[in-house]
């Protein structure tokens, strides 16, 4: 199962056909394959990779470190929960160090995630204190570099 | 211009010696000018990897340039690259170098391929060439003085040299037998009891064996045999070995040479004087490679995985066909359902089609009839050069 879904993980727009070929398996079993790591959850979607930066689509973006109060029996995981439904946040973690959670958060001016963190994160049972990383350039993003040059060519033709 | 002895620059006349004048100019070289002309061109005639070397390995040069290891090294190369590579061939194949006097790190296998003909043979001298073959053995042997002989490998047999065609084309003269293997242009590996075969002729025969191993990594079937770990094989065998295909660091030019000791000895003499030593920051890039590239080798060699199983599928299903090659990254289709000689096919898929590959006559007589594809170039550019193949094909269907 791993090798089609490292095939569709470097490149979603593979169709069953071509994973088949690059597999050597047939069209069915890469059917029933991605069928059932939908189903399971483990393949959760197909999304473009974009640099909005580039495309003058302004955005902010944040690390927030946060400090919270562990609850009896379900540690941060409540707390994790209710944070992760906020849209504004992108990816939440359970970190070791001198935070307990770790929060990316978006929005479209820096206004906008400073006003989340204040209004809503910190109103989230448990949190203690935050401490706030804005991004300020993005230099490797999911594996891919971003505005670093690798360009390096190649000869067309060589023995 | 003047070329091979022809008028020259101001009425001066240049006398280019023979037996430079018998080596023929590349058979790419005119698919170089007509690419030049043209945009959108799918490559699929390079002999490299598409990956840049690993970040470790380049960050190794780095810091070997920043604390200035920016002199000669010894001739044959730093003590500490030649007992990486004494060891990384006692761990992977069970053969036995002294890091001493047995290894010779040379400036890619290309050198060590021309100073090991060099060393081994005279003027007179036949050297027995697998063909298709890459293309500078033969070259190599007629700089060397020698007389190449080509022992051709078929399709049906998958390109395996067959030890019975060796031992046909021995004559008295016969020093030298070439493997190279996994092969470029073919893709063909040997499996170990076609290496037995073909070193009982060559005991028989008290044959040498330059056995040019640079593909050893990019096997997809079973483990590479080293031709030297073969019983009896390593006193007649010159093992050369790089790290341009499995570390994809081509343009560091720097390989090896494992032998005898008085063999390594007589390369080395001409290794001293043409090239003094491999670049020493290339060397330190090496050692660093062999201690932690392993990861890095397992990555690329699943992704080839992927693309040759695409590629060979993907001609196979348009008719061309393709035999399974096992090992490096090269495909090669025959493209005789066309009707179209191995030239006129290549030179027609560029400018119809805008996909180079290489023609399989550049890599001798038995090449003819097909083509060399590289599947060392990314899945989505494998995808559509086969489409634009498969549409070149169907407009040249010839009589068969």
């Amino acid at each position: 199962m791993n090798d089609v879904l490292k095939l569709l993980e470097q490149d979603a727009r593979l169709t069953p056909a071509d994973i088949a070929k690059a597999t050597g398996r047939t069209v069915a079993d890469v059917d029933a394959i991605i069928k059932q790591a939908t189903d399971d959850k483990i393949l959760l979607g197909y999304h473009a990779h974009i640099n909005w930066d580039k495309a003058d689509v302004e955005e902010c973006w944040a690390l927030i470190g946060v400090k919270a109060t562990p609850q009896r029996d379900v540690g941060f995981d409540t707390m994790a929960e209710r944070i992760s439904r906020f849209p504004e946040t992108r990816a939440v973690y359970l970190v070791t160090g001198d935070f307990d959670l770790a929060v990316m958060v978006v929005g479209r001016t820096m206004q906008e995630v400073a006003d989340f963190v204040s209004r809503r994160l910190y109103s989230v049972d448990g949190v203690r204190g935050t401490n706030s990383f804005f991004i300020m350039r993005r230099y490797k993003e999911q594996g891919e570099f971003l505005g670093i040059d690798q360009s390096a060519q190649r000869l067309p033709f060589a023995p | 211009m003047s070329r091979d002895g022809g008028p020259g620059v101001q009425g001066q006349t240049y006398r280019i010696s023979q037996r430079v004048q018998q080596i023929p100019a590349s058979g790419i070289r005119k698919f170089f000018d007509l690419l030049a002309s043209m945009d959108g061109v799918i490559s699929l005639g390079v002999g490299e990897p598409d990956f840049v070397t690993p970040w470790s390995i380049r960050d190794a040069a780095i810091e070997a340039i920043t604390h200035g290891d920016t002199h000669y090294t010894s001739n044959f190369g730093t003590p500490e690259l030649r007992r990486a590579i004494s060891h990384h061939l006692e761990k992977l194949y069970g053969v036995q170098y002294d890091p001493l006097s047995e290894i010779l790190v040379t400036v890619g296998v290309s050198e060590a391929m021309d100073l090991a003909m060099r060393a081994l043979l005279d003027p007179g001298d036949e050297v027995l060439v697998p063909e298709p073959t890459y293309v500078s053995y033969n070259p190599c042997a007629v700089l060397a003085g020698a007389t190449p002989v080509g022992v051709p490998t078929y399709m049906e047999h998958d390109f395996r040299l067959q030890a019975a065609d060796v031992e046909r084309a021995i004559t008295p003269a016969t020093q030298l037998l070439v493997l190279g293997y996994p092969n470029n242009p073919t893709g063909a590996v040997l499996s170990r009891a076609d290496m037995t075969a073909i070193g009982e002729v060559a005991r028989r025969h008290d044959l040498m064996v330059v056995s040019d191993e640079i593909y050893d990594r990019l096997g997809y079937d079973g483990e590479h045999t080293c031709f030297a770990s073969l019983p009896g094989m390593q006193p007649r065998t010159i093992l050369l070995g790089g790290f341009s295909k499995a570390y994809a660091m081509t343009g560091w030019r720097i390989g090896y040479a494992a032998g005898p000791a008085p063999v390594i000895e007589a390369m080395m003499k001409v290794h001293q004087y043409v090239t003094m030593c491999a670049p020493t920051m290339s060397q330190a890039a090496a050692v660093e490679a062999l201690a932690n590239g392993e990861h890095e080798v397992q990555d690329m060699v699943e992704q080839y995985n992927y693309r040759r199983r695409f590629i060979v599928s993907s001609f196979n299903q348009m008719g061309l066909t393709c035999f399974e090659p096992r090992g490096a990254f090269y495909s090669f289709p025959s493209i005789r359902s066309t009707g179209l000689t191995s030239e006129a096919f290549a030179q027609g898929l560029l400018r119809e089609e805008k996909v180079a590959v290489v023609p399989g006559s550049a890599f001798g007589a038995s090449g003819e009839g097909f083509v060399r594809a590289c599947y060392a170039t990314s899945l989505d550019q494998i995808k559509e050069a086969m489409d634009r193949i498969a549409r070149f094909t169907a407009h040249h269907r010839g009589p068969e």
